[in-house]
């Protein structure tokens, strides 16, 4: 049934995951969702990848969010990421100078996707991360990975996950420097190079 | 050879017997969807072949996961929860009202946060241009709404019970009527997104997008109540959904779990 009884704790059963489908598009996306950090900072970065199925082909329907600490360290309680415009019911996006931290992209029809976000600071035992939340057709339930920049090679090091994975697995969760402070990232949900993927317990 | 529902009903119980018996083996209840589920054909190539890594979230309360992106009256309008009300004329179909609570694995309301829904007309049409379904738009309806649940963590929408839809699964496969949710929690770790569907569809032991629910339980959690007390008179039917959070959040580190 679906009125969940909280007196008691063992009634208190999660909701299932469901795939978010093919027709998202008119209903999640918004404009602005990939521009996350306040036009003018200096310390803007791009992230920038395609993510990738078991054969290597671009997923044109992926929706990737993105959440993450400003440069130092903390986390956003500022809301207005999409905000709206009440006479028209449209949207007026980010106000351009508060730091909401999230972010929401589609890809493409190529399947690429990209991000303008401020420089994530550290916090806690762990690098600076972004965390990520991949949803597509196809996957029942969505993922959850981090993005670290190569930067710092001490940070990377000491990061209580990264010290648990080989070489190879590691490089999946560090974006690489491409130079003016571009980054790719690309998410590979299956086969040669796939991703780390986390679960939270 | 083109795939049949018979073929898919015949992968369907052969996934639920093989969770039944490794529940009957002592392994745990699976309250989500294996993502590696091959009646849904489109998950074949898009499901991780590695095992996820586990993150124990008591080592570390600062971790960026435990806190959720927060959202406010700015991200909504006052109609956004009415699904009628988006356009000059009425949509066509019943109207219906959907409510009920956004709770966390505590039982604990989640306050204040972001509820959006996305659906079919009542046709089986959703607004997207790559639908290839060739049942008919309806130009006052858009199937889009939002909201922030309240205090005591209700969210409730006015909108049209949605229609089924064929899709291209397999040979006459057809989607139950479902409401697409999406919802944060406190914690991005308890992110979910999913789909409500209404009690009694004659559809559900042929899709194989519910069925990936195999634990029998957990999928009666995806269909709502109808409730007569949300009915309006002489307005809309009311059905009665609450929806729990799975994952981590920072009470629970507070509470000592």
């Amino acid at each position: 049934m679906t009125k969940i009884d909280t007196s008691s704790p063992e009634n208190v059963l999660p909701t299932p995951s469901h795939t978010v489908g093919p027709f998202y598009g008119y209903a999640l996306p918004f404009p602005g969702g990939g521009e996350i950090a306040p036009p003018g900072r200096p310390d803007t970065i791009t992230i920038q990848g395609y993510v990738l199925d078991g054969e290597g082909s671009p997923l044109p329907d992926a929706l990737v969010e993105l959440w993450g600490p400003d440069p130092e360290g903390r986390l956003p309680t500022v809301d207005g990421s999409m905000r709206r415009d009440a006479a028209t019911g449209g949207h007026l996006g980010r106000n351009g100078v508060e730091f909401t931290g999230w972010g929401r992209i589609q890809t493409d029809a190529n399947g690429h996707w990209y991000a303008r976000t401020l420089r994530p600071g550290a916090r806690g035992r762990s690098a600076p991360y972004i965390s990520v939340c991949v949803f597509a057709r196809g996957l029942l339930t969505h993922l959850f990975t981090r993005i670290h920049l190569p930067d710092d090679e001490a940070a990377l090091a000491a990061d209580p996950l990264l010290s648990r994975l080989d070489g190879k697995r590691r490089d999946t969760l560090i974006a690489v420097a491409e130079g003016n402070g571009t980054y790719r990232f690309d998410i590979r949900l299956q086969g040669e190079g796939e991703t780390v993927f986390l679960e939270f317990q | 050879m083109a795939l049949t529902q018979h073929d898919i009903d015949v992968e369907i119980a052969a996934e639920h017997a093989a969770y039944e018996k490794r529940v009957a083996e002592g392994a745990p209840v699976e309250h989500h969807p294996r993502r590696d589920y091959a009646p849904y054909r489109s998950s074949v190539l898009r499901h991780p072949r590695q095992q996820p890594i586990t993150i124990d979230v008591g080592q570390d309360p600062e971790m960026v996961e435990l806190s959720s992106p927060a959202f406010g009256e700015r991200d909504i309008t006052e109609i956004d929860n009415d699904l009628t009300r988006h356009h000059r004329g009425e949509p066509l179909g019943e109207r219906i009202t959907v409510s009920g609570r956004l709770l966390d694995r505590a039982g604990h309301p989640v306050r204040g946060q972001l509820v959006e829904i996305w659906q079919a007309n009542s046709a089986g049409r959703y607004a997207h241009r790559r639908e290839q379904h060739d049942a008919p738009l309806d130009p006052n309806f858009t199937g889009v709404g939002r909201t922030l649940t309240d205090d005591s963590g209700f969210y409730r929408f006015t909108t049209i019970q949605p229609g089924p839809y064929p899709w291209r699964n397999h040979v006459n496969a057809w989607r139950p009527a479902h409401i697409h949710f999406s919802l944060f929690g406190s914690a991005f770790a308890q992110r979910l997104v999913t789909q409500m569907y209404f009690p009694n569809d004659p559809l559900f032991p042929y899709d194989p997008i519910l069925q990936s629910v195999t634990d029998d339980a957990a999928r009666q959690r995806l269909i709502a109540t109808y409730d007569h007390s949300l009915s309006v008179p002489e307005s809309s039917l009311g059905y009665h959904w609450d929806i729990v959070l799975d994952g981590p959040n920072a009470t629970w580190i507070e509470e000592g779990r």
